[in-house]
């Protein structure tokens, strides 16, 4: 048995690991900080005697304050809540049904439709916006959440097959064809047996979904323009920066408030998600 | 109660690769039957035929009076057990039992009733509550057994239900599995690799290769009648000796010879073999049908061989030796004392001898 250096553990271990969470979360922190200080610190030039760039030495609340009197904030929050939510419904029902005809059914181009799908995923928001603006204008969708609902699913669908498309297939062929055995029809035993298992795929599928949609931006900024339907991440922008004028603290409020949902629901899920993307199944 | 019957049932995979080639079978209502096989033989797609979940290319299915070829699984009144038990990862033990009635509709307490005598059989009252992933193999085993008791169904499949097993556990549900045939009297198909289980359970053991059945039978009759050099070979543990060799005439009567062996042919086999003569046959002998030479055996039915290597299995000593090109395994007993590079005389039992036509294999 090889007996660990003290050293080595530190070198190999803690500190790239210490430098990646100081990477990963200085940012969260940064915005925590600027959201909290108050506007003449947040003005002050780093080379004032007195200036503490790193923290603040008198937290106050006004820019939430601010934030939420002064903007439709809560009414952005609300739609995000709801368009994230309706389109990750929907693309996680979808993507159930396709994921699992093309994990389990043999038909003539399914392999075909399966990279046909994934290439969809791969086309750029930023090309696909444009017709699908056209789209949304010529059903008269333009400026309502259903514009994103409908929107969304787009990259969604295809993500969503994907991912439970790769975890049915870890699921033994065995269980459902013993549930057939045992009475069930090919419907009842994906219903029955194949989604219970499932969970772990479903519910992470479902989490990046509803954080894809909920950070989305290039088409909530081209299908949404009065103030009172904007979704968070273009509504922060759009109101509080005016001109070139940056209201930070209201800014990163907005930005820290915006993220509590996503955080929450990792929080409650974590478990599963990492089972999800591992795809382990305990028999 | 129900028999089973299959009618030149064919099975093509994309049109071509012929899977499994005209199989006839008969199971009789209440036996256990067994398909045994190498891998890739078509024993495990014929079950998954009878189970309906494979189509079949060609032929006909019937169980009991039914003729199941377009009957979906869930309508063949079947119940079948998986070689990786199946159990259902999200349901308790008991729930795992209670599926299929509950998909039937049966009434809650008839449920409750039979999961607990099915849980009594297989004494696994105690884990009912429990999910599958807390159980041991054999424990899992078992749960997998009493969801497919509970239906009472006309058939049983079994699918190389016990390899997952360790090599106890395997002989010891071995055993259970006969006895519960016994209990139940209800009709099943086994399907294994293993020759030892197909003949300690089937009453009538299917031998198939490459697609084809090459005999149907009760296990001593495989063992002592092979149709085929295939079959010969298959059944039994160490594997039946085979030699080449040339049938002569000389006095009247057949001689088989190959180098460093000459015997008679025996006088049950010479009518077969006359036709044979000059020409080149498999002969077959079974490790235990050789033993040492004594003086008083006949100089017709004994050969020289060296002992290449002693296997002392504690009842039975196994000899790999050599005569001439052929390497025999022979199963002597154990008070023997052999030791390795020997050169010893043996003799071989003359009722126990094999011929098989060395183009077609077929058993002489």
């Amino acid at each position: 048995m090889v007996i660990e250096r003290r050293w080595k553990k530190w070198f190999y271990f803690y500190i790239p690991l210490g430098v990646f969470i100081l990477f990963t979360l200085f940012p969260f922190y940064w915005m925590g900080v600027t959201a909290l200080r108050p506007d003449p610190e947040l003005y002050r030039s780093w080379r004032a005697a007195n200036a503490t760039p790193f923290w603040t030495l008198d937290p106050t609340l006004e820019h939430v304050k601010g934030l939420l009197s002064t903007t439709a904030f809560l009414r952005w929050l609300w739609n995000t809540m709801f368009i994230a939510t309706v389109s990750t419904i929907i693309s996680l029902i979808c993507g159930m049904f396709a994921g699992y005809a093309l994990a389990r059914l043999k038909f003539r181009g399914s392999e075909f439709l399966g990279t046909a799908i994934f290439i969809t995923y791969l086309v750029p928001q930023t090309l696909l916006f444009i017709p699908l603006a056209d789209i949304i204008r010529n059903m008269h969708l333009g400026n309502t959440p259903w514009a994103l609902i409908l929107t969304y699913p787009t990259i969604l669908i295809p993500f969503c097959t994907w991912l439970l498309m790769g975890y049915f297939k870890t699921i033994p062929r065995e269980l459902e064809e013993c549930a057939r055995i045992d009475g069930a029809t090919r419907f009842g035993a994906m219903v029955r047996i194949i989604f219970p298992v499932a969970v772990p795929g479903i519910l992470s599928a479902g989490i990046f979904a509803f954080t894809l949609s909920w950070n989305e931006f290039i088409y909530a900024l081209v299908f949404l323009s009065s103030v009172e339907q904007k979704t968070v991440p273009v509504g922060v922008v759009s109101e509080l920066i005016r001109g070139d004028i940056f209201f930070w603290g209201q800014l990163m409020a907005g930005a820290l408030l915006g993220s509590v949902p996503v955080a929450l629901a990792y929080s409650f899920f974590v478990e599963y998600y990492v089972a999800g993307l591992t795809g382990s199944i305990k028999g | 109660m129900a028999e089973v019957v299959l009618t030149d049932v064919n099975k093509w995979y994309d049109g071509h690769v012929h899977a499994v080639k005209h199989v006839n079978l008969h199971a009789r209502d209440r036996e256990f039957m067994v398909l045994v096989g190498p891998s890739g033989c078509g024993k495990t797609t014929t079950l998954r035929m009878i189970a309906g979940l494979e189509e079949i290319s060609s032929g006909e299915i019937r169980i009991g009076d039914r003729l199941v070829n377009d009957l979906p699984p869930m309508d063949r009144d079947i119940a079948m057990v998986f070689q990786n038990y199946a159990l259902y990862p999200h349901k308790s033990v008991y729930s795992n039992m209670a599926f299929g009635l509950q998909m039937r509709k049966y009434p809650k307490e008839e449920i409750a009733k039979r999961v607990r005598e099915a849980a009594g059989i297989l004494d696994i009252e105690q884990l009912l509550e429990r999910k599958p992933r807390q159980l041991s193999g054999g424990q899992r085993q078992r749960v997998a057994l009493g969801r497919a008791i509970v239906r009472h169904p006309a058939l049983f499949l079994f699918d190389e239900p016990l390899s997952n097993l360790d090599a106890k556990l395997r002989v010891q549900m071995r055993v259970e599995l006969k006895r519960l045939h016994e209990r139940l009297e209800t009709t099943a198909i086994y399907v294994t690799h293993d020759q030892v289980e197909a003949m300690t359970l089937g009453d009538r053991v299917v031998v198939m290769k490459d697609g084809l059945v090459q005999q149907v039978g009760d296990p001593m009759e495989l063992y002592g009648k092979p149709a085929n050099k295939f079959v010969a070979g298959f059944i039994g543990s160490p594997a039946m000796n085979f030699a080449e060799v040339t049938i002569a005439e000389s006095g009247g009567a057949l001689w088989a010879e190959a180098p460093g062996i000459r015997i008679k042919v025996p006088p049950g086999s010479t009518a077969g073999l006359r036709s044979h003569t000059g020409g080149r046959v498999a002969l077959g002998v079974r490790p235990e049908a050789l033993r040492l030479a004594t003086g008083s055996d006949p100089a017709e039915y004994v050969f020289d061989a060296t002992v290449d290597v002693v296997e002392p299995l504690g009842a039975e000593i196994l000899l790999n030796v050599s005569a001439g090109p052929h390497a025999l395994v022979a199963r002597v007993e154990p008070g023997v004392s052999v030791k390795m590079h020997e050169r010893v005389r043996f003799a071989f039992n003359p009722e126990r001898l094999h011929f098989f036509d060395h183009a077609t294999e077929t058993a002489i």
